[in-house]
């Protein structure tokens, strides 16, 4: 209970300041040095966690689908397109991650 | 995004610069409908040339399309197949120097995703007529305000997807070339050829999936009519 207050409470001071930062970011031209600055940053690094994590969990799902074609060689072509499938949908979001940070330097 | 290709051939050409992705997809619909016409023109026995190409790459559709739908997609061949050549050409024209691939361009990608979309919904009406809406609703009736609006939600996200997806990929290969082209020319290295096999092998991999996709979308739309009527045996054998 005490977590989920802590939780909650986290939550609300971080909306709280992303809504400050929202209006500061309305009020301020778009053009400004510093927020180019901190816009390239923070996109650099959300690419950057995003696609740690996808290469992570592509790795484990290619892990995973070799040794079933290794112990079964004969299910090899099902096991192939299904991790293509989701090889596909894993990197799908840090494809959105990669589009969102295009949006964030260039809109 | 016109930024990303400061040379193109076709922009220099007075009025064709301002939309070169709808452009360069002519170039490739040109090359597609030309080939497509001129193969056929003198067929033999004993394929060879561009007949054994066309052969190859129909027999290679074909026999996965068998495996991933069954005998009952044949009809949806033409889409499919026509989806897969044309962006794969789309995204392989990107390597070309002065060419742009048109699928960097939200709305080329948005043009397929929409088609795969509509066609998907079509193949559902055309299988299980009105009974293709118990697909929204959910296993349960009673279900249905909860799965209806999810259901809405899923399948308005796969367009969304289709085209995020394709416009990333193509962009990302796009921009990672410029870049090691750049610092290539720079400290006077060979041009990244590693990474241009690598964007041809990204290219193919990407329509795969594209029409991966539509194919399991179309698969999911077939297979539910085909669910219900075994449901509806069962429930008449009990």
């Amino acid at each position: 209970m005490k977590l989920l207050t802590t939780i909650g409470f986290a939550l609300t001071t971080a909306a709280a300041l992303a809504t400050n930062a929202l209006a500061a970011a309305a009020a301020t031209p778009a053009a400004d040095g510093e927020v180019l600055k901190w816009r390239i940053i923070s996109s650099s690094f959300a690419l950057a966690v995003a696609a740690a994590a996808g290469a992570v969990s592509q790795g484990r799902s290619i892990a995973a689908a070799l040794e079933g074609t290794a112990r079964n060689p004969g299910a090899g072509g099902d096991l192939r397109v299904s991790m293509i499938i989701g090889l596909a949908l894993i990197e799908s979001l840090v494809i959105y991650t990669f589009v969102i940070c295009l949006i964030i330097i260039l809109g | 995004m016109e930024k990303f290709h400061p040379y193109l051939y076709f922009g220099f050409i007075p009025g064709f610069g301002e939309y070169p992705n709808v452009v360069y997809s002519w170039v490739v619909m040109a090359f597609l409908i030309v080939t497509s016409l001129l193969v056929p023109r003198a067929l033999q026995t004993i394929p060879h040339g561009g007949q054994n190409v066309f052969e190859t790459l129909f027999e290679a559709v074909a026999s996965f399309m068998e495996g991933t739908l069954g005998p009952e997609g044949k009809p949806y061949f033409p889409l499919v197949f026509t989806l897969g050549v044309y962006l794969f050409l789309n995204n392989v024209m990107g390597i070309l120097p002065g060419f742009m691939s048109p699928t960097s361009n939200v709305n080329t990608n948005i043009g397929c995703a929409l088609t795969a979309f509509l066609a998907t919904h079509y193949v559902g009406f055309k299988t299980s007529g009105w009974g293709y809406l118990k697909h929204f609703t959910g296993p349960i009736i009673w279900l249905a305000p909860l799965m209806v609006p999810l259901e809405l939600i899923s399948h308005l996200a796969r367009p969304l997807s289709l085209t995020l997806r394709l416009f990333g990929n193509i962009t990302g290969e796009d921009l990672v070339l410029a870049v090691l082209m750049l610092l290539c020319l720079q400290a006077f290295l060979p041009l990244p050829w590693a990474m241009q096999l690598f964007a041809i092998f990204g290219s193919f991999i990407q329509a795969f999936v594209f029409v991966l996709l539509t194919m399991i979308y179309i698969a999911g739309s077939l297979a539910g009519h085909e669910h219900d009527e075994h449901g509806h045996e069962g429930a008449h054998a009990h």
